[in-house]
C-alpha cells in the first residue's frame, strides 16, 4: 500500500479543505478547536489525518459531513470544496444544513472507530444496507436487496446469502466493521471517511480491514480521508499525511516525505515514540520514548501551542503563533524552526 | 414476514410454558366475551328476586347477585366493556404518548414544554383526574375511554422519553445520519424500533391498571352507565354483600387479576422475544 499504487494525484482533488476553522459556542465564550486545516483528498488515494485525543481530527470529519452539534458548533472560517459525482464543486462550508442530507450517504460516506455499536441492533445487516440503497439509489425491494447480498460479497463477508438476515450481535466486530463498510459503499461514494476504523479490532483483524479499505478504494476510484492516531497504520495507507496538534494543522507532507525527513518537532517525537525506534536505556532496556507533557486543551497562549511540550523552544516561539512554511511541493510545517530541524 | 418466520416466531414465544399458559387464558377471555349472546347460560339483566345472593351450585357456577342475576353471565358480558375499553385506553394512551415522547426525546426545544405538561398531569392523583373529566365529559363508554387515556399518557411519555434519550445519543444513530437517514426515518425507524420494548411492556400495564381504573371509576359513580354490565360496577354493586356473599365480588376480581396477569407475561415475552439479544438465548 505504498503511493506508487494508488492512482496518480491529478486533477481536481474530491476534497480540498482550505483554511478550515471551527467554533463551538460556549457559556464560558467561544472555543476553536480546529483552525488552520489544509487538506487535499484525491481519487483512488488516501490522505491521513493524524494526531492525539483532542487534537481536532473527528471535528475535522464532522465539520465536511455538516454534523457539528447545532446549534453550537459551526464553520467559521474557511472553506470545504467537494467535487462529486457530477463534477461540480461545491463550498460543503456554504451548503445550508437542510441540504447537506443530499451528500451525506450517496457522495460522502462515513465509518466509524466502534462496529459494536454503530449499526442499529434491532435491524437484520441485510434491511439496513437495503434501507439505505433504497433511499440514495432509488431501488425497490427486492433489487435493494440483491444490492445488499452484493455488497456483503464485495467486503468478503462467507456466504453472504445467508449472513444478510444476520442481526449486529451475532458477528464479530470485524465482521460488523466489513458490514459498516458495505453500507458506506452502498451507494458508491466518492469519498469515504474512516473514523479510526481499526482502533477498535485486534492486529490481525486490523489488517484484513486496511486491506479491504485499500482494495475497494483502488476499484471504486474513491478517495479516502483516514483518520487516526496510529503512525504504523498511516505509514500502511497513506499516500499523503496531515498531522494535527491542539487544534491545528502542524504538517503536511507526502508519507515518504513526512517519515524520511520530518520538518516538525511534533512529528519528530511522534515518529520518535514508535516502538520500532525505542532505544536501549543506560541499563540495556530498551524504553519506547514519549512525548512530556500533554495536549493543551485551552488554546489560550500567544504563541505555538506545541512550544511547552518541544525541545528546541525559545522566546520567538511564545512570542506568536508560527505561520505556515513552505518547505518544498506539498510539504508545509509550522515551525519556526524548520531549517534547523532537518 | 412470510409464513415460515412468523411460525417461527410464535414457536419461540411459546417455547416459554407460562407465556403459552397466558396466550390461552387471553384467548379464551376475549372469546368468551365475544361470542357472549351464544356462550351465556342466562341473560345478563334477567332478575329472580328469589333467587339473589346464591351461593354458586350446579345451576349458576358463579352464584347470583343482589338481584337474583346469573354472575358467571355478567362476568362474561362484563368482558366486552371491561377488555374494550381497556384496549381503547392502551390504543390511545400509547399513539399519544409514544408520539409526544418521541418528539420530547428526540427534539431538545420540545422537550421542555412536553414534559411540564406532563409533570402538571402526573402532580394531580390518577382517579381524581378521571373522575374530573368524566364529570365534565358525561359518563359514557367513550368518555371513560377518553379520560383514562388522558390519564395515563404521561406515563407513556416519559417510559418513552427516557428511552429515546438513550438511544438518540447510541453510535447507530449518528451513523445513519452520516449516511444521510432524514430525521423522520431516523425517529421512526431507528428509534422506535428501539424503544418498542419498554413501550410494549408498558402498554401490558396500562391495560391492567385501565380496567382496574374503569372499576374504580364505575365503583365511585363515575364510570360507564350501571345498565352495562363490567367487571368494574359488579365488585362496586357487590361489595356490601361481599361479608355474606364473597363469591358476587371474588369471580368478577379473578376475571381482572386473571386477563391482567396473562396480559402482562403476554407482554414479557413479546418483550423477550423484540430482543435480538435475548431471542437466541430463549
Amino acid at each position: 500500500m505504498s503511493p506508487e499504487t494508488g492512482a496518480p494525484a491529478n486533477g481536481t482533488p474530491v476534497l480540498a479543505i482550505r483554511g478550515l476553522e471551527v467554533t463551538f459556542r460556549t457559556e464560558t465564550g467561544d472555543v476553536t478547536p480546529v483552525t488552520g486545516v489544509d487538506l487535499d483528498v484525491f481519487a483512488g488515494r488516501v490522505s491521513a489525518l493524524v494526531g492525539e485525543s483532542g487534537s481536532g481530527k473527528s471535528v475535522t470529519s464532522l465539520a465536511v459531513m455538516g454534523l457539528l452539534p447545532r446549534p453550537s458548533g459551526r464553520i467559521s472560517a474557511g472553506s470545504v470544496n467537494y467535487t462529486g459525482k457530477s463534477g461540480a464543486t461545491t463550498d460543503l462550508a456554504a451548503v445550508p444544513p437542510g441540504q447537506m442530507r443530499g451528500y451525506r450517504g450517496s457522495e460522502i460516506a462515513m465509518i466509524f472507530q466502534e462496529p459494536m455499536t454503530s449499526l442499529n441492533p434491532v435491524l437484520s445487516i441485510g434491511e439496513q444496507i437495503a434501507e439505505q440503497v433504497r433511499l440514495h439509489m432509488k431501488l425497490d425491494g427486492a433489487a435493494a436487496w440483491r444490492r445488499a447480498e452484493e455488497m456483503l460479497g464485495l467486503v468478503e463477508i462467507p456466504d453472504a446469502k445467508r449472513r444478510a438476515t444476520d442481526y449486529p450481535h451475532q458477528m464479530s466486530g470485524g465482521m460488523r466493521q466489513r458490514v459498516m463498510i458495505a453500507l458506506a459503499m452502498s451507494c458508491n461514494p466518492r469519498l469515504l471517511i474512516a473514523d479510526e476504523p481499526t482502533t477498535a479490532l485486534d492486529v490481525t483483524i486490523q489488517a484484513q480491514i486496511l486491506a479491504l479499505i485499500d482494495k475497494l478504494r483502488k476499484e471504486h476510484g474513491m478517495g479516502v480521508l483516514f483518520i487516526t492516531h496510529n503512525l504504523g497504520v498511516v505509514a500502511e495507507v497513506a499516500d499523503t499525511v496531515t498531522v494535527m496538534y491542539a487544534g491545528e494543522m502542524v504538517e503536511s507532507a507526502d508519507v515518504r516525505t513526512l517519515f524520511r525527513n520530518p520538518r516538525h518537532p511534533y512529528t519528530q517525537a511522534l515518529i520518535d515514540c514508535l516502538p520500532a525506534r525505542a532505544r536501549k536505556g543506560s541499563d540495556g532496556i530498551r524504553v519506547v520514548r514519549s512525548i512530556p507533557g500533554s495536549v493543551a486543551t485551552a488554546f489560550t497562549a500567544t504563541g505555538c501551542r506545541f512550544a511547552p511540550r518541544c525541545d528546541y523552544q525559545d522566546a520567538a516561539c511564545h512570542a506568536a503563533p508560527p505561520p505556515l512554511a513552505t518547505i518544498g511541493q506539498d510539504h508545509a510545517s509550522r515551525c519556526l524552526k524548520w531549517e534547523a530541524l532537518a | 414476514m412470510d409464513l415460515s418466520s412468523t411460525r417461527l416466531f410464535f414457536q419461540r414465544l411459546f417455547r416459554r410454558r407460562l407465556v403459552l399458559i397466558a396466550f390461552i387464558v387471553l384467548v379464551v377471555i376475549v372469546l368468551l366475551a365475544l361470542l357472549a349472546p351464544w356462550i351465556a347460560p342466562y341473560s345478563p339483566t334477567s332478575m329472580r328476586v328469589t333467587n339473589r345472593l346464591k351461593p354458586p351450585s350446579s345451576l349458576n357456577w358463579f352464584g347470583t347477585d343482589e338481584f337474583g342475576r346469573d354472575i358467571l353471565t355478567r362476568i362474561i358480558y362484563g368482558g366486552r366493556a371491561s377488555l374494550g375499553i381497556g384496549m381503547a385506553v392502551v390504543f390511545c394512551a400509547m399513539l399519544a404518548g409514544t408520539t409526544l415522547g418521541l418528539l420530547a426525546g428526540y427534539f431538545r426545544k420540545a422537550d421542555p414544554i412536553i414534559m411540564r405538561g406532563v409533570d402538571a398531569m402526573m402532580s394531580l392523583p390518577d382517579i381524581l383526574l378521571a373522575i374530573f373529566l368524566v364529570a365534565v365529559l358525561g359518563a359514557t363508554a367513550g368518555n371513560v375511554v377518553l379520560a383514562l387515556a388522558i390519564v395515563y399518557t404521561p406515563r407513556v411519555v416519559r417510559v418513552v422519553r427516557g428511552s429515546t434519550l438513550v438511544v438518540r445519543e447510541l453510535p447507530f444513530v449518528e451513523a445513519a445520519r452520516t449516511l444521510g437517514v432524514s430525521t423522520w426515518r431516523i425517529l421512526t425507524r431507528h428509534i422506535l424500533l428501539n424503544v418498542a420494548s419498554p413501550i410494549l411492556v408498558q402498554a401490558t400495564f396500562i391495560f391492567a391498571y385501565a380496567v382496574l381504573a374503569e372499576a374504580g371509576l364505575s365503583f365511585l359513580g363515575a364510570g360507564v352507565p350501571p345498565e352495562i354490565p363490567t367487571w368494574g360496577t359488579m365488585i362496586a354493586a357487590g361489595q356490601q354483600f361481599a361479608d355474606r356473599a364473597v363469591w358476587v365480588v371474588l369471580f368478577p376480581g379473578l376475571a381482572i387479576v386473571l386477563s391482567a396477569l396473562s396480559l402482562q407475561l403476554l407482554g414479557d415475552g413479546l418483550r423477550d422475544m423484540l430482543d435480538p439479544k435475548l431471542r437466541k438465548a430463549l
